[in-house]
């Protein structure tokens, strides 16, 4: 996911300890350092559901029967279905697992597409500037500022009014989840695009005499990009909520080409006025668990790249509170600021 | 529910509105261009979403086809005008949204003006009746979050933060259900009202729709009581998740604030720490703070539609289900644009707001 | 107010501050850093004690030890003492009570330390009420009330000189001058007569001519109402003008302590006496001494500005902005023509202008014979090799993800075609010519110091050997003796090379360090030109006049001579 290092990392460290989740970890600290590997625990499981589901789950998706005869409706959980069945007859427990798989799918769809497209229209945007960039801008904004869940009931409407098959039905939901992204990574790289133009590294190589093209690729792109592995983990969180929500109002997968949390939860809602309460609590349950590791990995990740939020082991505590990063190193400390003489 | 990456307004490249406008004496001018910056904004998501919802096809084959037989579909398109060229109709709709004229839905043959004021009104119920608790809880939180910050409270707080963050409002919504209304009954299971408290509501002169105000209005205080006890866990599920994005939003610029050289000046000075977080770095990160509460708006009327449709609470949201389960596009096309023009709406105040809180702008 | 009065010599005076064996240290990534180790020094009243020192030197955090105003990342020890409380030991209620009433604090930067949505009064005001009215006797003391604290910030801004105070005490701090902001930190300060000021780098956000101004003031208060003031600063002219007695600091020790004239006098500890060696001192070491007409006149003209005019379009009906109006001047080869003014005063877009980064609006603007006025990119890109810049922030002006190597290399890159290996050669040819070793290039750029940096940026901008050399403040961030050693270095590189360079700075001492002809900018216009000793020694226009006795000299018998010429030149 993330190939851009971190620009503090040293460079003569083995290639290990520059992987960015991997020094993240060693990076952190206390609550951090809990935050962080319960976040990555949490989205281990889920890609392991995700990529194993055919041989995890007890029954397939849409299956109803075995070979011992049809499963009972809105059975409570059992020894055979552990977390009960549906009023269709659909085993929770095995629609939960295959469920991973449907969210795994979307979003890798869903955020591949944004990230290639957002990226490319908010470099060129923030760059170039002129008129283009004032009318994706507008759009963008518009977009941006409009309920994210309404845009992609629309996108959906538009690619497959409505009706879906699998891969019909993944792709729809990952290009209408696509069409909400694209704006927020816009604004973010072309904000960033426009901030680095302003560097006086990127003022150098223009007084270089270098061209538009070399400073976009050399110098903009790869400063204006740091930040997208911790989007990325923020926005996949929130295709998973998107795509829930799209089910929920039964715009999302039907259940017998995949199955989908948020269309069960739809289901649950009357199940729950009768006290059925195993075929809401566990799809609601994943999409919560699924959507917290996610979440976890990301601020973990958006703390520690930032020295100002990165909480500091303290050896000797004579003042109150245990752990406090309340400011960076004042100025002052910095000691290899002071030049040493003649290197 | 989404859309809460955590990026500060400058990141974003929102329209800071200071930056905007160096130099003073621009306000006139500033707000006079932000309001009739509303309606391009109204205009491009009335266009984008006419063409897109046109590109695959007219309303009434959406609607009914497969259901009535080929000529009759055919009739029936040629009737409401849908195989004229797209640009025509564009424009004719344009014509129509611009007199409130929304056409009249399919599925149940009303105007779409009509079933927007009547479900609108339960809509801003809900949508006010979160945003209350959303203030009350989210905001205090937020200082205590910051003021404490990277301490035991502060950690709870973010969990909850996060989880809020992570839990769909339909998912709250259920839980709340279960344990309130199923396990304790406690309160009702859903809906507005009870059936009676409807009726008599139904009766009065000239309703407002919102049913509480209804309710005192006509002084009856068994249904105003039945009516406040409906609105306790749509408002609780929806307003307890847009506490937590209020309590982030205010702790992450309090933050901001807190480290400036003007609340350690004020530290210097012997204010209290108590002062400081309430005053004088509060006043100061209210501008991104209600900047980007304009923005929470959207976020707020995306949860709305998924609450409504939980707790069968019958506003827009809930219709906007029903008409989507009916592949009944013009109603939805209806609601969606009252959406739009809602939250540009929303937008402007806010950003007037937002700049008459800033001396910068003022003077 | 002229005649000092000699609070000192009021037999023994009391001690407002006392600092003894004082520890900070704090918590980082990288481990625990000693910033302070065992300071001990002591403030009396009515005295100016002055803390100098570099970066890293640990001045700021002993300063704000003494307000107790260190973040949780830091442990302390040792003994801060105002009026018989130990400052690192009190709990945060006494803290609180301590100040503003007995200890007050001025800020580096004014316009950050003015809280921009509220109004400057209900600021100072917002530190009385913090307090219980003086004299009412421990708890017994009731709060100050309203109309009683507005009074007082009124009084207060008064005493700072703050005109009309009675309407400006509900002005908001944007609708102040820079200068006019720093007074208004002090009257914050000032609002509960605390006999001690902690003044932490108050003027160098500030332009000279208002620096001297704000040190005018910081003097008045010692000798109007015997405040005891401890300034924290690097500037050895502020130092020389201001102090009563100095403390020298570095790498978190007291090195040395002196009253101010025997400190300048006979600097007794080696650190010290490099120190004070490395600060530019007006009137000495001028590029220009002896010159009696200006140089290298028989060389190409390499830049020609004819009433040059450079306007930025306004907003949104805010008007235009005329950052550089009717100038003219030239450059030729091999001279360095010095370009100095305060903020403000359009020396960088003239530099950046002349480098194709921003737009020449009107007159006439060659640069190596192209004009500029209406240039386009393409056309001038050529040209571009025979023009190196060197930027301000030198942390900022290398890209974080390239090595030295690579970005050295660039304009190499981007106009010749060398093999890989030529092109390290020259690199290392290159780094070795600015004093660094050739082995840096493969470093990254947050991996080497300020001033190894700003080599580093001058290697790239000589890798062409360029004809023009642009150099905006190119030390403005260094610490003193980094500077000293990346001016001698451009000294004897431009010497050796004999490029014609553009040294632009808000350093008149600088300037005229380097500079063979100098141009004086004040509000967009070039107000006088000439030799650099001349302009500096005799200057002729009135502007030109009171930047040049603004400047403080760090020498405390000379700097006296030259406020009194200051006050008479204000007072003619």
């Amino acid at each position: 996911m993330a190939t851009q290092a971190v620009p503090q990392l040293e460079r003569r460290e083995p290639l290990w300890t520059r992987i960015p989740v991997l020094t993240h970890v060693r990076m952190s600290v206390g609550v951090q350092r809990v935050m962080l590997v319960v976040g990555l625990s949490l989205t281990g499981i889920f890609l392991v559901l995700a990529v194993f589901a055919p041989l995890m789950a007890p029954f397939g998706y849409s299956q109803i029967a075995d070979a011992s005869g049809g499963f009972p409706t809105q059975d409570p959980p059992s020894a055979k279905h552990l977390w009960g069945t549906t009023v269709g007859g659909f085993d929770v427990f095995s629609r939960v697992v295959w469920g991973a798989q449907t969210a795994v799918l979307v979003i890798v769809v869903a955020v591949a597409l944004s990230i290639f497209a957002g990226v490319a229209l908010g470099l060129a945007s923030g760059y170039i500037g002129g008129w283009l960039d004032r009318i994706l801008v507008v759009i963008a904004d518009a977009v941006y500022a409009f309920p994210s869940l309404l845009v992609a009931i629309v996108m959906s409407i538009v690619i497959s009014h409505g009706q879906s098959s699998l891969w019909g039905g993944i792709f729809a939901a990952a290009i209408s989840i696509t069409v909400v992204f694209i704006p927020q990574y816009f604004r973010v790289v072309r904000a960033e695009a426009i901030r680095l133009k302003a560097e006086p590294f990127v003022e150098s190589a223009k007084v270089i005499g270098a061209s538009s093209w070399r400073i976009m690729a050399r110098h903009i792109f790869r400063n204006a990009t740091r930040s997208i592995p911790l989007i990325f983990t923020l926005n996949a969180s929130e295709a998973i909520l998107t795509l829930a929500g799209l089910g929920f109002l039964g715009f999302g997968i039907e259940p017998t080409s995949a199955s989908e949390w948020g269309f069960d939860l739809n289901k649950a809602i009357s199940d729950v006025t009768a006290g059925i309460w195993w075929t809401g609590v566990f799809p609601g349950l994943a999409i919560v668990l699924t959507v917290l590791g996610l979440t976890l990995v990301g601020e973990s990740m958006n703390d520690l790249s930032d020295a100002k939020l990165r909480a500091r082991g303290r050896k000797r505590t004579t003042t109150a509170g245990a752990k406090g990063a309340r400011t960076a190193a004042p100025q002052g400390v910095s000691s290899p600021e002071s030049e040493g003489g003649k290197a | 529910m989404t859309a809460l990456t955590e990026t500060p307004p400058e990141a974003a490249g929102l329209p800071t509105p200071t930056a905007k406008r160096k130099g003073g004496g621009g306000l006139a001018t500033y707000l006079v261009i932000r309001f009739l910056l509303i309606f391009p904004t109204i205009l491009i998501l009335v266009t984008l979403v006419f063409f897109l919802m046109r590109i695959t096809g007219d309303p009434i084959t959406a609607a009914l086809g497969g259901r009535l037989p080929a000529d009759q579909l055919e009739i029936r398109i040629h009737e409401a005008g849908y195989d004229r060229p797209l640009l025509v109709q564009y424009f004719e709709y344009l014509g129509q949204v611009f007199t409130g004229n929304f056409g009249r839905t399919i599925s149940d043959n009303r105007a779409v003006t009509e079933m927007l004021t009547t479900f609108g009104t339960a809509t801003l119920e809900l949508a006010i009746n979160a945003l209350i608790v959303a203030f009350i809880v989210g905001i205090p939180l937020g200082m205590i979050a910051a003021h404490r910050r990277d301490k035991g409270t502060d950690a709870g707080l973010r969990v909850f933060a996060i989880l809020s963050y992570a839990t769909p409002v339909f998912f709250a919504g259920l839980l709340l259900k279960l344990v309130f209304s199923v396990w304790l009954a406690w309160l009702p299971v859903d809906g507005r009202a009870s059936t009676s408290t409807e009726l008599s509501l139904g009766s009065l002169a000239a309703p407002t729709g919102v049913y509480w105000l209804d309710a005192l209005r006509s002084g009856n205080l068994t249904a105003f009581w039945d009516v406040e006890r409906h609105a306790v866990l749509p408002a609780l599920a929806l307003g307890l998740l847009t506490a937590g994005v209020f309590l982030r939003l205010v702790r992450t610029n309090l933050i901001g604030t807190l480290g400036k050289d003007y609340v350690e000046a004020g530290r210097s000075r012997g204010v209290s720490e108590f002062r400081l977080v309430t005053k004088h770095a509060y006043k100061p990160a209210l501008i991104p703070i209600i900047t980007i509460m304009g923005l929470q708006i959207a976020l707020l009327l995306g949860g709305a539609v998924l609450t409504e449709t939980t707790f069968e609470w019958k506003g827009l949201g809930f219709q906007l289900a029903q008409y989507l389960t009916a592949r009944d596009f013009v109603a939805v096309q209806g609601i969606v644009v009252l959406l739009a023009v809602i939250v540009a709406v929303t937008n402007f105040i806010v950003d007037v707001v937002a700049a008459l809180i800033d001396p910068r702008v003022r003077y | 107010m002229s005649e000092q009065l000699d609070v000192r010599s009021s037999a023994p005076a009391e001690t407002v501050l006392d600092i003894d064996d004082l520890e900070v240290s704090f918590a980082t990534d990288t481990g625990e850093v000693r910033a302070v180790r065992g300071v001990s020094l002591d403030v009396r009243a009515g005295e100016v004690v002055a803390v100098v020192g570099e970066s890293g030197s640990g001045k700021t955090v002993t300063a704000k030890t003494i307000l107790g105003l260190l973040p949780e990342t830091a442990t302390s020890s040792g003994a801060v003492v105002i009026k018989g409380q130990n400052v690192v030991a009190l709990t945060p209620a006494k803290l609180r009570e301590l100040r503003g009433r007995d200890v007050a604090m001025v800020f580096q930067e004014p316009s950050t330390a003015l809280n921009p949505v509220f109004t400057v009064g209900w600021q100072i005001m917002e530190g009385l009420r913090a307090h219980r009215a003086r004299g009412g006797g421990g708890k017994g003391g009731r709060r100050v009330g309203r109309k009683e604290a507005r009074e007082r910030a009124v009084e207060a801004l008064r005493k700072v000189g703050i005109p009309d105070p009675e309407k400006r005490v509900d002005y908001y701090p944007h609708q102040f001058s820079g200068g006019q902001k720093q007074r208004v930190v002090i009257a914050a300060a000032l609002a509960l007569d605390p006999e001690l000021i902690v003044a932490d780098e108050p003027t160098t956000a500030l332009d000279v001519t208002v620096q001297a101004e704000i040190l005018e003031l910081l003097r008045d208060l010692r000798d109007l109402y015997g405040t005891s003031i401890v300034l924290i600063t690097h500037n050895m002219g502020v130092v020389a003008d201001l102090a009563d007695r100095v403390v020298v600091m570095y790498q978190g020790e007291v090195v040395e302590e002196a009253p101010v004239r025997t400190l300048f006098a006979e600097p007794r500890d080696d650190y010290t006496r490099r120190l004070l060696a490395a600060v530019p001192h007006l009137g000495r070491d001028s590029a220009s001494e002896g010159a009696t007409e200006r140089l290298h006149q028989g060389g190409e003209v390499l830049v020609e500005a004819k009433e040059l005019e450079i306007v930025y379009p306004g907003r949104l009906g805010s008007p235009a902005f005329r950052a550089v109006d009717g100038v003219s001047f030239t450059v030729s080869a091999g001279e360095v023509f010095g370009l100095v003014g305060e903020s403000g005063s359009g020396k960088t877009t003239i530099g950046r202008a002349i480098a194709g980064l921003n737009r020449a609006t009107g007159g006439s603007l060659s640069v190596l014979g192209h004009e500029m006025v209406g240039f386009s990119e393409r056309a001038f890109r050529p040209l571009r090799k025979d023009i190196g810049f060197v930027f301000q922030d030198p942390a900022a002006s290398f890209n974080p993800q390239l090595t030295i190597g690579e970005c050295v290399a660039e304009p190499l890159v981007v106009h010749l075609d060398l093999e890989p290996a030529q092109l390290r050669r020259r690199v290392g040819e290159l780094l070795e010519s600015v004093q660094l070793p050739a082995s840096y290039a493969s470093r990254y750029p947050h991996e080497l110091s300020g001033g190894q940096r700003q080599r580093a940026s001058l290697a790239r901008a000589l890798a062409l050997e360029p004809r023009l050399l642009i150099a905006d403040e190119p030390t403005s961030a260094l610490d003193v003796s980094v500077q000293a050693k990346v001016l001698e270095l451009f000294r004897e590189i431009q010497a050796e090379l004999g490029f014609a360079a553009l040294f632009i700075s808000h350093d008149l001492a600088v300037v005229d360090q380097l500079s063979h002809w100098v141009g004086v900018l004040y509000k967009g216009r070039l107000v006088e030109q000439g030799i650099g000793s001349r302009v500096m020694n005799a200057p002729q226009d009135e502007y030109t006049k009171r930047l040049i006795a603004s400047l403080p000299v760090p020498d405390p018998v000379e700097q006296a001579e030259r406020r009194k010429a200051h006050r008479a030149l204000l007072g003619g």
